[in-house]
């Protein structure tokens, strides 16, 4: 699926919704559901400060493809943070980079991602592009930012 | 005091509704919702007798300045201060603050003299004594906080040095919403010749405020917390040391003779007004204070007080809630967590629930770290609201409670 396939998917199983209780209800499900960053990522290194709640996010590329595994401290922002994963993860830097995410409008939670929310999430979406850019960069197809592989 | 119902129907605001739902403004501690007459009051200035203050020859000018000169008045007498020139307009408690921890640290402060701060306090009442204290390499002295959130007078005792050249601490606090016995301390700094500032951001609005009693040196306060516009504040100074200080800012209207060589300031207040002032946010400001004061600042403590022990009632029967502050002394804020659910997560359910709360740090770290969390929910109450919402408040709770189980 394209990122604009998966944005029509996700979109569509929240459109069975009308009650913000229930997209909640989703979305803290999706975010039970999240695979655990490995605790060694879990450092300063890979957090993104929200005053809100924390975002920790780690990148891996292999063979031109970049997994991204994240984590967040609130179960709601966590949800969002398993959306951007379905969306981003497992993609080759180009298409993170041109990628447009207009699902947060269509599911009705862009006030997540204002900055005044301070949710970590905006910041989030920042950094998976500036890793893809920092890994289109580099010529090593198979490092990630730390070194380690 | 009036109704309940009548006083609601004075605030506009009251009878929105989000996301289909009543509002319930549980955010007071953050700002206060405005009341008609005060909305009116801002609109009329504009619409009426708009003008630069203290400058002007002509009817507009003078009106402007009669009613900004007014609402000086009516700010000196809520406060019980001795004189109007011990009146000075800023732009909030954040401004004055800074400006005394400048204009204070400017002249009385220098390397190894101590400032003391209590766990308390707001970053407004933290950050601007830091920056003057690397300026001058002065040090900053902690008033540490027990469990209940309470300071400890004790160790307030033993800070107390020959190099305490100020205390700053607040009124109330803003993340607990605990008193803190100011006019206490206030005599034994006195005894050893050290003034106080007192920061009423909290205090103001939930408590009979009398400078002359408490005998501070300094008192801010800001006005959107007191039902009056934002963008307003009170700086209160003892005359002798506003007297002493060098202002802060400097500009138009705090000057008496300006040459290049030399500039002579203007007197009291003028001297700490620089530039054109607020002026409709002052004159708001004022009308907000009558209306306080038409309501009985006795009575609203009253029923606050009822409101607070309601709510702290309604939370405390919920199991899994753990209240943050739990002295007996305190306005009607309620710092709380839901046990194993960030705060956060539950500030997002409640808000969707028509439900407004603060979530977060309250700008006020030092305090979350004191408890080893990282934030809390807090709820803000004052007299328009209702047990009905605290009700409301409780139920959503109970919802929130079962989302994340």
């Amino acid at each position: 699926m394209t990122v604009n396939e998966t944005q029509e998917k996700i979109a569509e199983e929240f459109s069975e919704f009308d009650d913000w209780m229930d997209k909640y209800n989703l979305l803290i499900d999706m975010g039970k559901d999240l695979p655990a960053v490995d605790p060694k990522y879990k450092t300063k290194d890979f957090l993104i400060e929200g005053c809100q709640s924390k975002v920790w996010l780690h990148p891996e590329l292999n063979n031109g493809i970049i997994t991204f595994s994240a984590d967040s401290d609130a179960l709601i922002t966590r949800g969002i943070v398993a959306l951007l994963i379905r969306i981003l993860s497992g993609r080759t830097p180009d298409e993170i980079i041109s990628s447009e995410l207009w699902f947060i409008d269509r599911i009705g939670l862009r006030q997540n991602l204002s900055p005044t929310r301070s949710n970590g999430l905006l910041s989030m979406i920042r950094q998976m592009k500036l890793y893809a850019m920092a890994f289109k960069a580099t010529s090593d197809k198979t490092s990630s930012p730390t070194g380690k592989r | 005091m009036k109704s309940i119902k009548d006083i609601r129907a004075d605030f506009p605001i009251l009878e929105s509704k989000v996301y289909n739902k009543p509002l319930v403004y549980f955010d007071n501690g953050a700002t206060t919702q405005k009341p008609k007459v005060v909305i009116d009051a801002v609109n009329e200035v504009f619409t009426s007798f708009n003008s630069n203050i203290h400058r002007g020859v002509h009817a507009l000018s003078d009106k402007a300045s009669e009613e900004y000169e007014k609402a000086r008045e009516k700010v000196r007498s809520f406060i019980n201060a001795g004189k109007r020139e011990e009146i000075i307009f800023t732009s909030g408690t954040t401004a004055s603050i800074n400006s005394i921890a400048f204009s204070f640290g400017e002249r009385y402060i220098g390397k190894d003299d101590e400032v003391i701060l209590s766990r308390l306090e707001h970053h407004a009442n933290i950050v601007p004594w830091q920056m003057m204290c690397d300026r001058k390499g002065a040090k900053l002295k902690i008033i540490p906080i027990n469990d209940s959130g309470e300071i400890m007078f004790d160790e307030y005792l033993k800070l107390l040095s020959p190099r305490t050249r100020i205390i700053a601490v607040t009124q109330v606090s803003n993340a607990l919403g605990v008193k803190v016995p100011v006019n206490k301390m206030i005599d034994v700094a006195h005894k050893n010749g050290i003034p106080v500032l007192v920061d009423g951001a909290q205090g103001i609005q939930h408590d009979v405020v009398d400078v002359q009693g408490m005998d501070c040196d300094f008192y801010a306060f800001s006005g959107h917390k007191i039902y009056g516009p934002t963008g307003i504040g009170i700086l209160y100074g003892k005359e002798k040391w506003l007297d002493e200080l060098p202002p802060y800012q400097g500009g138009g209207d705090m000057v008496a003779n300006v040459t290049f060589e030399k500039t002579t300031f203007n007197t009291l207040p003028f001297k700490f007004e620089a530039g054109t002032m607020n002026f409709a946010g002052a004159i708001g400001l004022g009308i907000a204070l009558d209306y306080v004061e038409s309501l009985g600042r006795e009575e609203i403590d009253e029923y606050e007080k009822d409101i607070l022990v309601y709510a702290t009632n309604i939370l405390s029967d919920i199991k899994g809630v753990k209240i943050y502050g739990t002295a007996c002394e305190k306005i009607p804020i309620i710092s709380f967590l839901l046990n194993g659910i960030h705060q956060y997560d539950t500030g997002m359910v409640l808000d969707k629930l028509g439900i407004a709360v603060r979530t977060g740090t309250h700008c006020a770290q030092p305090v979350m770290d004191r408890f080893g969390i990282e934030g809390t929910v807090r709820a803000s109450m004052c007299f328009y609201n209702t047990k009905e919402e605290i009700d409301i408040l409780g139920k959503g709770i109970e919802q929130v409670i079962k989302m994340f189980s």
